[in-house]
């Protein structure tokens, strides 16, 4: 499989920027450059390994990888459309752009494992099993909803495919994924627990406290840091004194790799290594996992933190673009094939937001079922 | 019947847990190899082991975590606070995730755990280390809330606590760890959450009072027969939420009178919830208002004298009691 330590010496490089504190971001954005064009260069680099790896993952798999992206994006973009017109109320945090992430490491898990995560979490329910007509239906609050419309959409789980929710308070879900992962052990399940969270959550005193837990105890967990760059309108350069999350790791003695999370294939085959030292030698690892949200915080962020040009650079690292260009240079796969992909996806939306529509609204004694067992 | 202290009391209902069910587990601070910071769990960890009784780092909101996932993936987990204080630093996993998981998952993750520890005063432990805090956690649905006064239903509270598939808030007394009790034996000897008990029966005042208090209420209640020849009922609820008011109402129907004692501090209480719900069950009953006896509403003081003042004592609750008797 590739390697994806080259793409650690970008980080380090980079990292070199904000310590001697000199500021290399564009006027209005917070977001370095230099990074986005360090991260170029290293894809470029390892172009050949990926192309490798891709002939070596059987069709079938990178079929579906590509599917789940592009369902995650179709799905999502219907999401901002049906929000405009008041059909999702609340909060609705999108995942546009992050979704080499889900697919790279979630897919490379066996069906059993588990997956848990914060509250951006409509890609990762899917991924996991929940239909998109049961997740669609649960940010509209009707009654067909993955959680009879109780959840919305932050709140998504299925006992069923091993999806621990959907959670709302920053980096809390990282102490109960420890603590599936305990459980795993304990039961001697043979499990692994993936657990997502955004970068903002590392600054939360419970990712301290789970990640010294998890290593002390040898616990079968994948921490999965989703660096997106921008807690809520914070950059991280703003809010974390250094940029080198991954490394925050080695405090605890823990494994841990940067990865270029525009790159499918990259994430793909850290979350393999890290999810085989979960499962053959119980130990858990740390993922700093690097990409980049296009879309606002949630639908009610105006996202006037950073500039359109940051935005534009960072789309030309479109995770679904650079897969289906890998695909297409080896043989894989053809232009046909993506339009088949493209149009699956835009069926399976479409029949969700149908299937959201018509389900109708929870049962009023809803409102008082499930407070107590 | 064995006599037991409270302690053993609780030590008995844990190790009958870890017996019967393989997915029982404890965890906390100092639980296994120091045997318990208030002893608790004596014994447990050189009889059970690493895997079902463990020590942890200092790590409140940590652990906490680790038990709500547990739960939810199937195990029992009985995590001990040292003292309720700490919980406040695990209080986002215990309020905003165990208690509402079921809730927000529609109905498909249950968190059946246990929090346990001391709440309250003990001995001089001043302002961090003497608040009661049930009033805090039973104000949030999907927690269960219990706290016992003697050593029979410490035991019966507790088995029925972990083996309830709720999470529950299990709220003991380090003043009350030696008091000593009859507990029936037998392994399936469970207390459902829920029920109070009348622990002593009279006819012209209620006192409802739990934890501390009780043994409180009834030492005045006995003076209070000795001296005045007044007959006082005393009511231990023994599980805040879910609140058996019904006894509570029935009692002061019969006693028109009514004197809630408790540790915690007055404003939004336990006591003034009671208050409440007695006013709208028995309006017409009450010869006289309600009356409380509660903390001071300061921090607790470290000088002997000033801590005596802020508590409830017997001579406190003696007057109240002759309050609402006019007396």
């Amino acid at each position: 499989m590739a390697k994806t330590a080259t793409s650690r010496k970008a980080e380090t490089k980079t990292k070199a920027a904000p310590a001697d504190g000199s500021k290399t971001s564009t006027k209005n954005g917070n977001v370095d450059f230099a990074v986005v064009e360090l991260a170029k260069a290293e894809y470029q680099k390892r172009r050949k390994s990926q192309l490798e790896a891709i002939k070596k993952t059987d069709k079938k798999t990178l079929r579906a990888m590509l599917y789940e992206m592009v369902l995650g994006r179709r799905f999502e973009e219907k999401c901002a459309e049906v929000y405009r017109m008041g059909k999702i109320g609340g909060f609705c945090h999108l995942y546009i752009g992050q979704e080499a992430i889900a697919v790279g490491s979630m897919m490379a898990l066996e069906s059993t494992d588990t997956v848990i995560t914060a509250y951006r979490d409509h890609v990762q329910a899917m991924i996991k099993g929940i239909t998109p007509e049961a997740v669609m239906a649960e940010l509209y609050g009707k009654e067909g909803g993955c959680v009879k419309g109780k959840g919305g959409s932050m709140h998504m789980f299925s006992k069923e495919h091993g999806f621990y929710g959907g959670h709302g308070i920053v980096g809390g879900q990282i102490g109960v994924g420890t603590g599936m992962a305990y459980a795993a052990k304990y039961q001697k399940t043979g499990q692994v627990t993936l657990c997502f969270f955004g970068e903002a959550a590392v600054n939360q005193g419970i990712f301290h406290e789970s990640l010294n837990m998890a290593q002390l105890w040898k616990l079968p967990i994948v921490y999965i840091c989703e660096n997106n760059q921008y807690g809520m309108g914070t950059s991280q350069e703003r809010a974390m004194s250094t940029r080198n999350i991954a490394k925050k790791a080695e405090a605890f003695e823990m494994a841990n790799e940067f990865v270029d999370g525009m790159d499918v294939m990259a994430v793909r085959d850290a979350s393999i290594r890290a999810i085989e030292r979960a499962r053959k030698k119980s130990e858990p690892t740390l993922l700093e996992i690097r990409a980049y949200r296009f879309m606002g915080h949630s639908m009610s962020d105006p996202g006037n933190y950073r500039t359109r040009e940051e935005i534009a650079k960072y789309q030309e690292r479109d995770p679904i673009v650079l897969f289906k260009d890998s695909l297409k240079e080896s043989g894989v796969m053809t232009d046909k094939d993506f339009e088949k992909i493209e149009q699956e996806a835009m069926d399976a939306t479409e029949k969700a937001i149908k299937f959201a529509d018509e389900s109708p609204y929870p049962n009023e004694s809803e409102l008082l079922s499930d407070v107590y067992a | 019947m064995a006599v037991l202290t409270i302690r053993d009391a609780l030590n008995q209902a844990l190790r009958e847990e870890i017996l019967r069910d393989e997915n029982v587990f404890v965890m906390g601070e100092e639980v296994a190899e120091y045997d318990g910071a208030y002893k608790v769990t004596r014994g447990l960890w050189k009889e059970f082991g690493d895997k079902r009784v463990v020590d942890t780092p200092i790590t409140e909101l940590g652990f906490a975590a680790v038990g709500v996932g547990a739960a939810m993936a199937g195990l029992r987990p009985v995590i001990e606070f040292m003292t309720w204080n700490f919980s406040i630093l695990a209080s986002d996993q215990i309020i905003n995730h165990a208690a509402k998981m079921m809730y927000m998952s529609g109905g498909q993750f249950k968190v059946p755990i246990v929090f346990r520890g001391p709440n309250g005063s003990a001995y001089q432990v001043s302002s961090q280390h003497s608040h009661s805090l049930e009033a805090m956690y039973a104000n949030f649905p999907g927690l269960k809330v219990v706290q016992p006064s003697t050593a029979a239903d410490a035991k019966g509270l507790l088995k029925a606590s972990i083996r309830d598939d709720n999470p529950v808030i299990f709220m003991e007394q380090e003043r009350m760890y030696g008091l000593k009790g009859e507990v029936p034996e037998g392994d399936d000897f469970i207390i459902p959450l829920g029920v109070a008990d009348v622990k002593r029966e009279g006819t012209d005042c209620t006192i409802v009072a739990r934890s501390m208090t009780v043994p409180l209420a009834l030492q005045a209640a006995e003076r209070i027969q000795q001296e005045l020849d007044v007959s006082v009922e005393v009511i231990d609820p023994r599980t805040i939420k879910p609140l058996d008011i019904d006894t509570i109402v029935d009692s002061v129907k019969k006693t028109n009178r009514l004197v809630i004692a408790e540790e915690s501090h007055s404003f939004a209480s336990v006591g003034a919830e009671i208050s409440h719900q007695v006013m709208e069950h028995a309006f017409d009953y009450l010869d006289a208002p309600v009356k409380r006896i509660s903390c001071a509403e300061a921090p607790m003081p470290y000088a002997k004298n000033l801590e005596a003042l802020a508590l409830p004592d017997v001579d406190k609750i003696i007057a109240a009691v002759k309050e609402v008797c006019y007396l």
